[in-house]
């Protein structure tokens, strides 16, 4: 069916490019070509616009719960600007709206930027690219998908303004505290609005996926095999299938907690006295609860871990003018990443009060997810190696992301030991491995695409000097965030504490802490060179000649121009794989993937 | 805060103007186009590869040295003392790989910098190299998931020690009391639907073993060198009951009893004279001193370690440790339930 979609766009391109000059062939309105698009590349840049303008939210309530970690019960005039007199008089902020911020920025962070913002934008610009489609398999469906994210975000932000505040009991919504409104503020009309946001979200992101896994699967040029396609589409691909198979779980476990909320059934409820009076409730359980969300939750980890690695496969080897060091074994450890992504989400309850036999079997899983990250990491480096390294910010990040990849990933060894975890769990230490993981590697990831693919998204090329400076800032400021945070962790200070300060015990980690938040600020302060360098250059940057970093993959043999169909004539034929950097014998460096083998000469690194 | 928000827009733009000068300034000196790498930036970005790693290794170190003397001191508990081995056992292993993965990403993006006539090697693959940093890694993990499931299973597995102290952690928004079972050695049964001013943890008071019961708040005692049994209750939301020192956590569920045991070694007479807790304890009331607040003594801790609520921050619990004797003599002065309820 698929070939035949294919063949049936194909054709509708060859006659419309028979009579018709490209240009002209569809005048659309202005609503159809930058509102209701149906364009991948125009749906992918909406992702990515509305992503950044979440981070830079989510961003700013971290700085200012930061600050109020570093030094509690100061006056703050910017904190009173932000949230009013109600959180946070006289610039104190309130501890509900503490608790709050410290959940919407998860929230926003986990599902809006990294989630939606990163498979939204790199999936949707570079799937039908970089395997040769004129678009997506259902261009409606995309862009339902971009407009069910765009709601679900605006509900999101509109619970911030709403009186009992937003969602403020964790992004992991745990009930009972999430289910019973009497339990805080935050429990009240923001909960409702969460998990309406979620479950539209939810919506985005399976017609997202699905929409991936039938065009990569489905509309694959000629000659694109699937041991052709670049590392970008494997990881893509393997995200999608995750997304399909464990959102809905979420949804499941979202539904129920609204039947608590609002119907009185107990399906995590029972023995709870609260507000002065027992609760009818008896017989449900808040594990069933933490099973059904971290059974999304755990492979939503490598939702938004694989696509940047993805990214960074792709960017390291055209920048190194070398073949990825050990493609199969990559796409190998994609597969098994994400397969053992579904039977770990028992280690974030080592310390719930699960039956511990059942932690001795998440242990014994989750360890062996770090086999294949362990080869991961040690490829890219072996890509590296007697490579000849082009320098272009994409590069830079993609080698910070190696870098917090292995240093978030070591310290998930200790946590994935229940023994050890006892005692560090839901403490700063593992704040400071998911930091380093998702607000590093993720992050840097999706740094790397935009710079890399900026001239696909805007034909135009960013600034290299100011991607220098925001790369060499943006490192130092966010290890000098999140690496002290260990020994906080070590100290044994709580996550989720509006103060520390009502425990002696840790009044001797008040300078690691303002070394956290003056590192935040400064971090957050550097951004706006990346966010000046990205709407500029989108303006008035440098037009982008066509394959401007000497790529081999197919989206840089498109023509400089937002064209429907991508291709002006007939698609590409694919010959090679998208590897064959400095491959002896050659003229360039580089070979594209539209030109044919020669006599006698071998696909897919062999000589 | 509309001023505020006019502001941060001024300055962006005239911080936006400054850059956009000098970028066109630049562009207009260069006759390459600015955005193309060259063999001197790949040249400077390498050498600062080195710096940051440089800089980077004596950061860690340099944190390790300083606040390696703020951490938890060592285990006050048996199990925890093996929990403290393995954990250092580890942590030398991933520093070890953690250092020497970062050293060759940083020294060979250094060494392999695009210099001009550099060619890259044409290397796709090689299987031993590959087989080989799949198969270490697998034992490396098989020493970690070996040791940590057998430290593991004994620190989970039911108690079977007959001398023991049983005592019930009961978590409620957002604070904390300790029930002990009394001279029959058996805990009442509880009920929430009982739960009352006089009654805060819900005893079904039908249940005669909950007579003798004693229930305590705001601090409570263990004897040093025995078995203590803890089962955990929630009456609202998910708590966590943690005791850093003795390295023993449980969450706290409504509806559900959970359990943790452990057997403390130190009394906290004796954790006041340890030399890494009296350093400890001095950094500590140095900086109290700063804050003009009063010196405080080493003490034992129970903290809420589950987000439940706004006083999530401010859920404790003292915890003595105490010998036999002391903590005899302590839980005979407490008074029974029964006693504590009869009076209206």
């Amino acid at each position: 069916m698929g070939s035949v979609t294919n063949s049936a766009l194909e054709k509708e391109h060859l006659v419309h490019h028979d009579h018709v000059h490209h240009d002209d062939d569809h005048e659309e309105s202005f609503i159809t070509k930058y509102v209701f698009s149906q364009d991948h590349k125009m749906i992918s840049r909406q992702f990515l616009i509305t992503a950044v303008i979440m981070a830079v939210i989510a961003m700013t309530m971290s700085i200012i719960f930061r600050m109020q970690l570093a030094w509690p019960g100061e006056k703050f005039a910017f904190v009173n600007a932000l949230l009013g007199d109600k959180w946070a008089k006289d610039g104190i902020l309130d501890p509900n709206m503490y608790l709050a911020l410290v959940t919407i920025h998860g929230t926003i962070m986990v599902f809006f930027v990294l989630t939606g913002g990163l498979s939204g934008t790199f999936s949707n610009l570079l799937i039908p690219y970089q395997i040769g489609a004129r678009d997506m398999a259902s261009g409606f469906l995309n862009m339902l998908s971009y407009w069910f994210f765009f709601v679900s975000s605006c509900i999101m932000l509109a619970s911030c303004f709403i009186d009992d505040g937003p969602a403020s009991v964790g992004w992991t919504i745990y009930p009972p505290l999430s289910a019973v409104p009497e339990a805080m503020p935050g429990s009240k009309l923001g909960m409702t609005m969460w998990l309406i946001s979620m479950s539209i979200f939810v919506v985005s992101s399976l017609l997202g996926s699905l929409n991936y896994i039938i065009t990569i699967f489905n509309l694959r040029t000629k000659g694109m095999t699937m041991t052709r396609l670049p590392l970008t589409i494997w990881a893509f691909l393997v995200t999608a299938v995750i997304g399909v198979l464990s959102f809905p779980v979420l949804v499941s476990c979202v539904a129920l907690l609204i039947m608590d909320r609002s119907f009185g059934t107990s399906f995590y409820l029972s023995d709870i006295y609260i507000g002065g009076r027992p609760l009818d409730n008896v017989g449900g359980s808040p594990i069933l609860f933490e099973h059904l969300f971290w059974f999304l939750g755990h492979p939503e980890v490598y939702i938004v871990l694989l696509p940047a690695l993805g990214i960074t496969s792709e960017v390291i080897a055209t920048n190194s003018r070398k073949p990825i060091f050990g493609y199969r074994a990559m796409i190998g450890s994609i597969l098994a990443i994400g397969f053992l992504s579904f039977i770990v989400w028992g280690h974030h309850m080592y310390m719930t009060g699960m039956n511990p036999f059942l932690g001795s079997v998440f242990v014994f899983t989750t360890l062996l997810i770090a086999i294949p990250s362990a080869v991961k990491a040690f490829n890219y480096i072996t890509t590296l190696w007697k490579g000849n390294l082009q320098f272009t910010p994409a590069m830079l990040f993609s080698i910070g992301l190696v870098s917090s990849f292995i240093t978030g990933g070591v310290t998930g060894i200790i946590l994935a030991d229940s023994t050890l975890d006892i005692n560090v769990h839901d403490t700063y230490f593992v704040i400071a491995h998911f930091h380093i993981v998702m607000g590093l590697s993720a992050i840097f990831g999706m740094f790397a695409g935009v710079y890399h693919w900026f001239p696909k998204l805007f034909l135009r090329m960013m600034n290299k000097k100011l991607g220098y400076i925001h790369f060499w800032t943006t490192l130092i400021f966010a290890y000098g965030t999140f690496f002290p945070q260990h020994f906080l962790g070590l100290a044994g200070v709580p996550r989720r504490y509006y103060t520390n300060s009502n425990f002696p015990m840790f009044d001797n980690l008040v300078d690691i802490n303002e070394i956290c938040t003056v590192s935040a600020i400064l971090g957050g302060l550097v951004q706006l060179i990346f966010l000046f360098n990205f709407f500029y250059s989108m303006f008035r940057g440098e037009k982008a000649p066509q394959n401007p970093w000497k790529s081999n993959t197919l989206e840089w043999t498109t023509p400089m121009a937002n064209i429907h169909g991508n291709w002006p004539g007939a698609l590409p034929t694919v010959h090679r794989w998208p590897y064959d950097y400095s491959k002896p014998g050659k003229e360039h460096d580089f070979v594209p993937q539209t030109v044919p083998l020669e006599d006698g000469e071998h696909d897919g690194g062999g000589h | 805060m509309k001023l505020l928000v006019l502001l941060a827009i001024v300055l962006l733009i005239i911080a936006g103007h400054q850059l956009l000068r000098i970028i066109e300034l630049s562009r207009g000196l260069k006759k390459t186009t600015e955005w193309q790498v060259t063999s001197s930036d790949n040249d400077r970005m390498g050498k600062i590869m080195v710096i940051f790693m440089v800089l980077f290794f004596a950061f860690f170190f340099w944190q390790a040295a300083r606040w390696n003397e703020r951490v938890l001191p060592l285990a006050s508990s048996e199990h925890g003392l093996k929990v403290d081995a393995l954990w250092d056992a580890n942590m030398y292993l991933i520093t070890f790989v953690f250092i020497v993965t970062n050293f060759f990403l940083f020294w060979f993006a250094y060494k392999y910098r695009g210099l001009a006539n550099r060619k890259a090697v044409f290397l796709a693959h090689n299987n031993k190299l590959e087989l080989a940093w799949t198969v270490i890694p697998a034992f490396a993990l098989a020493f970690i998931i070996i040791f940590g499931l057998k430290y593991w299973n004994e620190i989970m597995s039911v108690s079977d020690k007959a001398d023991k102290v049983i005592v019930e952690l009961y978590a409620k928004q957002f604070d904390w009391s300790a029930r002990y079972a009394g001279k029959d050695g058996k805990l009442g049964e509880t009920d929430y639907r009982q739960i009352s001013g006089s009654n805060s943890v819900g005893m079904d008071t039908a249940d005669v073993l909950g007579n003798d019961d004693v229930i305590v708040r705001n601090e409570f005692h263990i004897p040093v060198g025995k078995e203590i049994v803890f089962y955990m209750r929630s009456r609202d939301v998910i708590h966590s009951a943690y005791m850093p020192h003795f390295r023993a956590q449980m969450n706290c569920v409504p509806g559900m009893i959970t359990t943790f045991k452990f057997v403390p070694i130190k009394t906290t007479m004796e954790m006041r004279k340890d030399p890494y807790v009296i350093n400890m304890m001095a950094g500590i009331n140095k900086q109290r001193e700063k804050f003009g607040e009063e010196p405080v003594e080493f003490d034992y801790l129970l903290l809420c370690n589950k987000i439940c609520g706004i006083s999530h921050f401010n859920m404790q619990m003292n915890l003595i440790v105490e010998s036999q004797a002391d903590y005899d003599a302590w839980i005979a002065k407490q008074k029974a339930f029964k006693a504590v309820a009869v009076k209206p």
